[in-house]
């Protein structure tokens, strides 16, 4: 195409009109668009496309870190990880941390925004107080939990013997290992849903509590009439959002353990991890990450499915 | 979902409801009792989540001794000190650890949206073919959570020879295509009559994306820029997995590897994890309405 015919289609373009729209023009907005386009495709393919590709790739072969290996052995990793009791361990682990963190972080989030959304004074306090641990890197978190938890010195049993408790050994015991990193993550991470509702709240029109209030109805029967059926939703994306970020459990976990591997908190995300970079079993790693893969997948099919069966009642 | 569709008018409107609500709040009744059981529970709620972290900084400026006694009080038996403060910024990798974060943050941030937002405007306002599909394949991406990647990406950047780069650690993070989907909502609520005038007085394509469409979408720019910057400052994963060097490390990446050298010592563990965290409480404190807003309009910018 010639610099002439170029300037030409800038010119006309698409308000030309469509009697005037000759290939011409077609084909520069296809340019164009291209030029658009590119630089976030070609990241796009080289990496998540391709990495996805040669993931399917590598977990049919017994590809190792060092290069070694990598002949092809048909479903043998897949095979391994579906008879491997660490691999059902870790899942169970997962699913365990997912059932177990949901619950509170989406109830408590649900009670943080609709104190916070009654108009009460200090807003920004509240926000700050309740968001601010989520700015914080799991490294930064998982320190000041692992003090907190600390046996001898930690708060979490300064507390507990206050109230006349026996003290736990939170993270080093196995039957409370699991429920001391839920306690951190939903310190952690509670802000983020806390801020999703309270933007769902407010975007709920104000003139329904105006005559909602001219009815003579108080702030909880506000809450329950207008409120909470508005927050519908909401409390799906939310929910959907904290089950899939809940089963991607691995920064904290690994970190408030100090980085050892725990049968009862070792989660598929940090298999994957010691299988490929401590065990340098890059093939089994992959076929783990699928397994995994499949989990998130199937999760997303049931959200969809539950969804759409909301909306056709 | 209504959250992640805003137009532009109301995602502006989104972070300043304060004044408007408490105006229709019910009747003028500041004291009524059921307010004051909402202000007690929110109370105590706060102060449940802001302890953790004040206890943690009032370890950091006990003496090692003190914090290591177990006396739970808040200023230690030989008073406050910065011995544990000075301690950490006399280490001096914990400034080259700061530089890494702030530069990769702000690269992977520059890039992802840069990116994002040319993808976006594409799919919104040009036609080209393949466009349903493409957009389509790229929505369906965000499914992929990216830990199931780290062993494919690993190898990839060993072949790029990336591995204990900066590349290595910026590259595989400018992939966002929930950025994709929520800057094309915003563009498409952008109305077309304001392109439509700038093409009659012979702006083309880029210049109109670079004189419209990215200086409406500021508010919006901002929030997802934020978003992309904590994420990226916060990331453990990717960087504790493709950096090895010390002197190319993140912070997070960093402060882990040296937890296990400072041993017992907490004042120093708590004032390291209290430095960490401080860059991102003052921009917080700072850009609080972009980071609600953004909140508000990107449900699927969660970790």
């Amino acid at each position: 195409m010639t610099a002439i015919a170029d300037t030409h289609a800038v010119v006309t373009g698409r308000s030309g009109g469509a009697a005037l729209r000759t290939t011409g023009p077609a084909r520069h907005e296809q340019l164009v668009s291209w030029a658009f386009l590119a630089p976030f495709l070609i990241a796009f393919v080289l990496f998540l496309v391709w990495p996805i590709v040669h993931g399917v790739y590598l977990s049919f072969t017994d590809q190792s870190l060092t290069g070694q290996g990598g002949g092809f052995v048909g479903f043998a990793n897949y095979a391994e990880a579906l008879g491997d009791p660490v691999m059902w361990q870790s899942l169970w682990n997962t699913v365990w941390f997912t059932v177990l963190s949901t619950v509170p972080l989406v109830v408590l989030a649900l009670l943080m925004a609709a104190l916070v959304d009654r108009g009460l004074p200090g807003q920004w306090l509240w926000r700050l107080s309740f968001f601010m641990p989520y700015l914080l890197a799991s490294t930064v978190i998982s320190q000041i939990w692992v003090w907190i938890f600390n046996p001898q010195i930690g708060a979490a049993n300064s507390i507990l013997e206050a109230v006349g408790l026996e003290p736990i050994a939170w993270l080093q015991n196995p039957d409370t290992n699991m429920l001391s990193i839920v306690i951190a993550t939903v310190w952690w991470t509670v802000g983020f849903n806390f801020l999703l509702y309270l933007a769902a709240m407010q975007n709920i029109p104000s003139q329904q509590y105006e005559a909602a209030s001219l009815d003579g109805a108080g702030g909880w029967r506000q809450f329950w009439s207008i409120t909470l059926p508005q927050l519908g939703p909401a409390t799906v994306l939310i929910l959907i959002l904290q089950i899939l970020a809940s089963l991607k459990l691995f920064d904290q976990a690994y970190q408030m353990l100090g980085g050892v591997a725990s049968d009862t908190t070792r989660s598929i995300v940090q298999y994957i991890y010691e299988a490929g970079f401590v065990s340098y079993r890059f093939g089994f790693s992959a076929a783990i990450s699928y397994v995994f893969f499949a989990l998130i997948v199937i999760v997303g099919v049931a959200q969809a499915v539950v969804t759409r069966r909301k909306k056709e009642l | 979902m209504s959250t992640a569709t805003l137009s532009p008018t109301e995602a502006v409107t989104v972070a300043r409801p304060r004044r408007a609500r408490r105006a229709h709040l019910p009747g003028g009744k500041p004291f009524a009792p059921l307010r004051v059981v909402a202000f007690l529970i929110l109370a105590v709620l706060a102060v449940g989540w802001l302890l953790p972290f004040l206890w943690a900084v009032a370890t950091g400026f006990k003496t090692e001794t003190d914090a290591a006694s177990g006396d739970p009080s808040w200023i230690g038996a030989s008073g406050p000190t910065l011995d544990a403060f000075s301690a950490i910024l006399s280490q001096g990798n914990v400034y080259i650890w700061a530089w890494n974060s702030l530069l990769t943050s702000v690269a992977i941030t520059v890039i992802t949206v840069a990116i994002s937002a040319g993808a976006a405007y594409a799919f919104s306002r040009l036609d080209f073919r393949g466009r349903r599909w493409l957009f389509v394949t790229i929505i369906a991406s965000i499914v992929v959570p990216p830990q199931v990647l780290i062993i494919p990406l690993f190898y990839e950047m060993l072949a790029f020879n990336m591995v204990d780069t900066y590349w290595g650690l910026i590259l595989p993070q400018v992939v966002a295509p929930a950025m994709v989907f929520i800057l094309k909502k915003f563009f498409d609520a952008v109305p077309i009559e304001l392109e439509d005038a700038a093409r009659v007085d012979g702006a083309n394509r880029f210049r109109i994306f670079w004189s419209i469409a990215l200086p409406l979408s500021r508010p919006i720019l901002a929030s997802v820029a934020i978003f992309v910057f904590i994420g990226a400052w916060n990331n453990f994963l990717w960087p504790f997995l493709v950096i090895n060097d010390t002197t190319l490390m993140t912070l997070p990446v960093g402060l882990q590897t040296v937890i296990s050298a400072y041993g017992v010592q907490y004042a120093q563990v708590m004032a390291q994890a209290v430095l960490a965290a401080l860059p991102l409480i003052i921009i917080f404190l700072i850009f609080q309405k972009q980071i609600v807003k953004g909140v508000a309009t990107s449900g699927f910018g969660g970790q």
